[in-house]
């Protein structure tokens, strides 16, 4: 599935801000056999002072600019094509509960995909003893690692109420558990604190949704903005699979994948330090739309 | 008779020196008897009486105090004090033995930086097995933004330290690796100074190695790893708010490198640059005394405010060197220790010289059951630590107790094996301590630190060593807290002199004017203004004591006490609150730029602030207060004197020079227009020209009365008086067109507007110069101090 995206977020600042330095995750990744970036270009208004391109430890496109004189509004407009495969799923035996943290200590490796890098504790997804319990008690040591994926998933999507009101940018993951209320990067953080909890590796994908359904499919939440779900490593038969608990499915060719990494930390769309006193507004606007219908 | 009083001393000092058993001694050998390096040192005290000693050994804290070590607070904002017993007593060793340690530490040097440089490049040590997986990925100083960035020259490590102990065979261990940024280099400087001072004659011709060719070396490496550009040298501090900032401040001085923090730079195209006074100029060499996670808040902790964003860019683009490079951290994980000697023999070929402590990780299963059996001999915490064994907190297992978490120590194994390491418990040696006119042996560690240069690793012939408080052996028993005392590596011989200095051979050359970072610049006005500021407001303080008993100065005293409220001075308390807090901003700015002004320049200040807080509360108002503020304004005057005869005529300089000029010029204005008003209470006159310590001067030169034109005169328009508003915007003009390059450069926005006033002053006579034009003239000078941040300091 051939998709054009376009994505527009513009920051308007009461007060011009001065010696802002951002980093911007928003270029489609190009991966081999799930998805191909055919053409994509991120543009700057105002231009910056300088701005380079370079590839994160993850492997997640990154552009960093900076402005050296003051500016009152910054607008960055993404336009990309895109080709979507059908991911085909090739098991080669499945991995219990039980079994995952040996498989994951034999993967010797510390390279970007070693499931080692999505165990511990990270930046935004901290251990918690509610959504601990929370996970254990869906899943016993036989279940497989894959089953355990598709259980914690779809109960979060069954026990969460999707709220774009209840939760900001910072709201810590057991805030938004324990109100179970929350949008993507919630259900994401809590879906990852819980798979981790039972011994799966988890991290955070970011990207697109398409925004219209194909005919007679329901709307997806998360269309009208980018877009959030997990990822998780089944064990070395199945290896890495990803899963929208949002919507309470397998991602699959609806989903763009933008950035992976641990969570929200890594993959943040926007990153920027900013000296400014006074209100900042922005805003943000997605269009996903299949060269084919 | 000499000998039969050195022979009764000796009983004195050594009578009850009793090793303890099974633990090594570093005076005397197994068989009791005094090892030959503390012969001299040891014979130069008994021929001492207890007298002489506590006077020898109280001028080493003398030394320390007057030095400003012991003067840790700046300002409202306390960072903790850290403490820093000195132990006068150094710890000898002999050069043979100090050769084994540095020919041991070199090699475990070698050994770290492969390991790093493996861990950010090919992860080959992962891959064969020899170090899991998950203690890299799950570290938070393994950084993932510096993975695949080889620095520029090759090497991640240029300068480490090593905390080592004794134990029980005599052998050396090493007991933690320092590699993020390693502290105490200047400690030891520090150190070595005050002990000179305890012993110093025999010092001179006790063979003791010398510190300064070790930092002379590391300095010139510093200088070989800037680019071919060749911009500067600078240390990265976190600031005045850390424990460390003295060392910081004072090994800036020591080695001439500029000292900068987070906030002085900022990145160009990938250029790393400090904002100076002239704009943006490039570094190239960063000794970074900041822990990495807070370096670069865009890619590192977001909530830094303490780091530089985008600095992670200028490494990646090979634009500076960082010593050491950022992520060189993760070595100091404890549980890395428990993979090194396996890691060594694969990558060398041979066991390590000096090991580490026995490290079991409690992530493996054999190993898991080792440590469980053998808890009674462990300390058993966090395995991603990089604590040292004995700065522990937070849960842990002490010889098979656990502290700080509930339930029983086999559950907490199990449920935290991956995060846990055991280390078996070791004992340390111990080393003789003067304690009420005795020696007694107490266990200590060392610390030593390693520099790279051209030639390799140089070792510091010295160091510091951690003196425990008790005579607990254990190394954890340090964390009951520890005296510091300074190194002696004696040699057979005498050694040569060392300095900083350059050796003669290489040819003169005037050194290039230092940056001066905008930052400083800033506390550098600041700490003029406040000096001044806090001198006016002790005059007029004193003239309202002063005038307490005259019944006659009740409208005269209530305009005073008008003038003070705006700077939040109430003179009728004998010290008024306005006026400390005046002082502590002067003290707080100085606090902040302490490698830029001398030695001597910060003790006259601390000594002011320190007499001030003594007093305050013992006096009473009236003549007594009147009196204690001349005291204070003669010390002011000190520091002024200190500052003004000594400091080079440099930006520094400058910028002092302007604040200061400015609070004066502005605060002449102020109270001529409040006192040399045609509406105020008699007797104003006379205390506008005692304000401006001018009384002498107003009598020789205007052999009358003081009337408002001889007192605006001799105040406002004199240009040979001091103390007058034109000669300080003079000061203010000239000062400002020598920032400018001089008074042949086009003329700054400050130089314009300096300009401006001083000749609308010049041009003025005293009639002309009302209460109203007064206060014009006052909101134009203060005004300048906002020009001058636009130009400089933003």
């Amino acid at each position: 599935m051939i998709y054009d995206v376009t994505l527009r977020i513009t920051y308007d600042y009461a007060n011009p801000a001065t010696g802002g330095r951002h980093l911007v995750r928003l270029l489609p990744r190009d991966l081999p056999a799930e998805q191909r970036l055919i053409a994509g270009h991120i543009d700057i208004q105002p231009p910056p002072s300088e701005r380079s391109d370079r590839v994160d430890f993850f492997g997640n496109p990154v552009t960093e600019f900076a402005f050296r004189h003051p500016y009152d509004e910054v607008a960055l407009t993404l336009h990309a094509r895109v080709d979507r495969r059908p991911l085909r799923s090739v098991s080669r035996g499945h991995t219990a509960l039980s079994g995952m943290a040996g498989a994951v200590a034999d993967v010797q490796t510390i390279a970007p995909d070693a499931p080692g890098h999505f165990t511990a504790p990270s930046p935004r997804v901290r251990p918690d003893p509610a959504m601990t319990t929370y996970a254990r008690a869906l899943v016993h040591p036989g279940m497989s690692a894959e089953a355990t994926v598709q259980t914690i998933g779809a109960a979060l999507h069954r026990d969460m109420t999707f709220d774009p009101d209840a939760t900001e940018v910072d709201t810590p993951a057991s805030d938004a558990f324990a109100a179970r209320h929350g949008v993507c990067q919630d259900y994401t953080h809590i879906m990852i604190a819980c798979l981790r909890a039972v011994g799966v590796p988890a991290g955070y994908v970011s990207g697109f949704l398409r925004t219209l359904p194909p005919p007679g499919k329901p709307r997806l939440e998360g269309a009208d903005a980018m877009h959030a779900w997990v990822m998780a490593w089944a064990g070395p038969g199945v290896g890495w699979i990803e899963y929208d608990p949002t919507n309470g499915i397998a991602a699959g060719t609806d989903h763009i994948v933008v950035a992976r990494g641990r969570d929200y930390f890594d993959v943040a769309p926007i990153k920027g330090i900013l000296r400014i006193a006074g209100e900042q507004t922005s805003e943000q606007a997605v269009d996903v739309i299949p060269l084919e219908p | 008779m000499p000998e039969s009083r050195a022979k009764l001393r000796s009983g004195r000092l050594l009578a009850g020196y009793r090793p303890l058993p099974g633990v090594p001694d570093e005076l005397l050998d197994a068989a009791g008897q005094m090892r030959p390096v503390w012969a001299d040192l040891i014979a130069h005290l008994e021929a001492r009486t207890p007298e002489e000693i506590d006077q020898k050994f109280a001028r080493g804290d003398q030394y320390l105090r007057d030095a400003g070590v012991y003067f840790r607070s700046y300002g409202q904002t306390r960072p903790a004090g850290r403490d820093w017993p000195f132990s006068p007593l150094p710890i000898l060793l002999e050069e043979s033995e100090w050769a084994e340690i540095a020919r041991g530490l070199t090699e475990r040097a070698d050994l770290l930086e492969q390991v790093v440089a493996d861990l950010y490049g090919p992860g080959q040590l992962v891959a064969d097995g020899l170090l899991p997986a998950a203690l890299i990925a799950e570290s938070p100083e393994w950084l993932r933004p510096m993975v695949g960035v080889t620095p520029r020259g090759g090497h991640f490590l240029h300068f480490l330290a090593f905390e080592i102990g004794r134990g029980p065979d005599g052998r050396w261990w090493v007991l933690g690796d320092r590699a993020q940024a390693p502290s105490g280099a200047g400690f030891a400087l520090e150190n070595r100074v005050a002990a000179t001072r305890v012993f110093a004659n025999h010092y001179r011709s006790a063979n003791v190695q010398r510190l300064a060719g070790f930092f002379r070396s590391f300095r010139d490496a510093l200088g070989g790893l800037r680019g071919p550009e060749g911009g500067k040298v600078g240390i990265l501090s976190p600031g005045p708010m850390t424990d460390t900032y003295y060392e910081h401040a004072y090994i800036a001085r020591y080695m001439g490198l500029t000292l900068l923090e987070g906030g002085d730079l900022t990145v160009e195209d990938g250029v790393l640059k400090v904002r100076t006074i002239t704009g943006p100029d490039p570094i190239d060499v960063v000794w970074r005394r900041l822990d990495a996670q807070w370096a670069d808040p865009l890619e590192l902790e977001e909530s830094s405010q303490i780091g530089t964003p985008g600095l992670n860019g200028a490494i990646r683009a090979g634009k500076v060197t960082m010593v050491n490079a950022l992520g060189a951290g993760v070595i100091e994980t404890q549980a890395l220790m428990a993979f090194l000697p396996n890691i060594a023999e694969h990558l060398t070929g041979a066991p390590l010289a000096l090991p580490n402590i026995a490290t079991w990780w409690c992530g493996q299963e054999a190993e898991l059951a080792h440590v469980r059996a053998n808890a009674e001999r462990m300390l058993i915490g966090p395995a991603l630590a990089t604590r040292l064994p004995f700065e522990i907190d937070g849960p842990h297992a002490l010889a098979g107790k656990l502290k700080g978490a509930t339930g029983d120590l086999d559950q907490w194994l199990s449920a935290n094996a991956a995060g846990l390491v055991g280390q078996e418990l070791v004992t340390l040696s111990t080393a003789p301590v003067y304690e009420d006119g005795a020696l007694v042996p107490r266990p200590m560690s060392l610390r030593v630190f390693l520099a790279r240069t051209p030639q390799g690793w140089q070792v510091m012939p010295g160091g510091f060593a951690r003196i425990g408080t008790s005579s607990d052996a254990s190394a954890i028993a340090m964390r009951a807290g520890s005296s510091v005392a300074d190194v002696w590596v004696v040699g057979d011989g005498p050694v040569a002199q060392e300095s900083m200095l350059a050796p003669p051979s290489e040819p003169f050359r005037r050194a290039e004017s230092p940056v001066l970072p905008s930052r400083a610049a800033d506390n550098l006005f600041w700490l003029g203004r406040y000096v001044e500021r806090t001198e006016g407001l002790l005059r007029l303080t004193r003239a309202w004591h002063g005038r307490l008993a005259d019944r006659s100065a009740d409208d005269l005293m209530e305009r005073i006490t008008e003038f003070l409220e705006v700077y939040g001075v109430d003179p009728s308390d004998a010290l008024p609150d306005g006026l400390m807090s005046t002082l502590s901003g002067a003290v707080s700015s100085a606090g902040q730029i302490r490698d830029r002004f001398s030695v001597d320049g910060w003790a006259a200040l601390a000594d002011l602030d320190k007499s001030m807080r003594r007093i305050a509360r013992k006096l009473s108002p009236g003549d007594d207060a009147a009196g204690a503020m001349g005291v204070f304004l003669r010390k002011i005057a000190g520091f002024s004197g200190l500052v003004h005869e000594n400091m080079y005529r440099g930006p520094s300089w400058r910028f002092l020079t302007i604040g200061r000029s400015l609070e004066r010029a502005a605060t002449m204005a102020e109270v001529l227009a409040v006192f040399a008003d045609p509406d105020a209470p008699q007797g104003s006159l006379d205390l506008a020209i005692e304000i401006g310590d001018s009384i002498m001067t107003h009598r020789q030169r205007y052999p009358v009365m003081a009337t408002r034109d001889s007192v605006v005169d001799l105040l406002a328009l004199d240009a040979q008086n001091p103390r007058s508003v034109l000669f300080h915007l003079t000061e203010i003009r000239s000062q400002a067109e020598a920032l400018a390059g001089g008074p042949d450069r086009p003329m700054t926005e400050v130089v314009r507007s300096a300009l401006r006033v001083e000749t609308q002053v010049a041009t003025m006579t005293s009639a002309a110069l009302d209460t109203e034009a007064l206060n014009e003239i006052r909101a134009d000078i203060l005004s300048l101090s906002g020009l001058l941040s636009d130009a400089y300091l933003l």
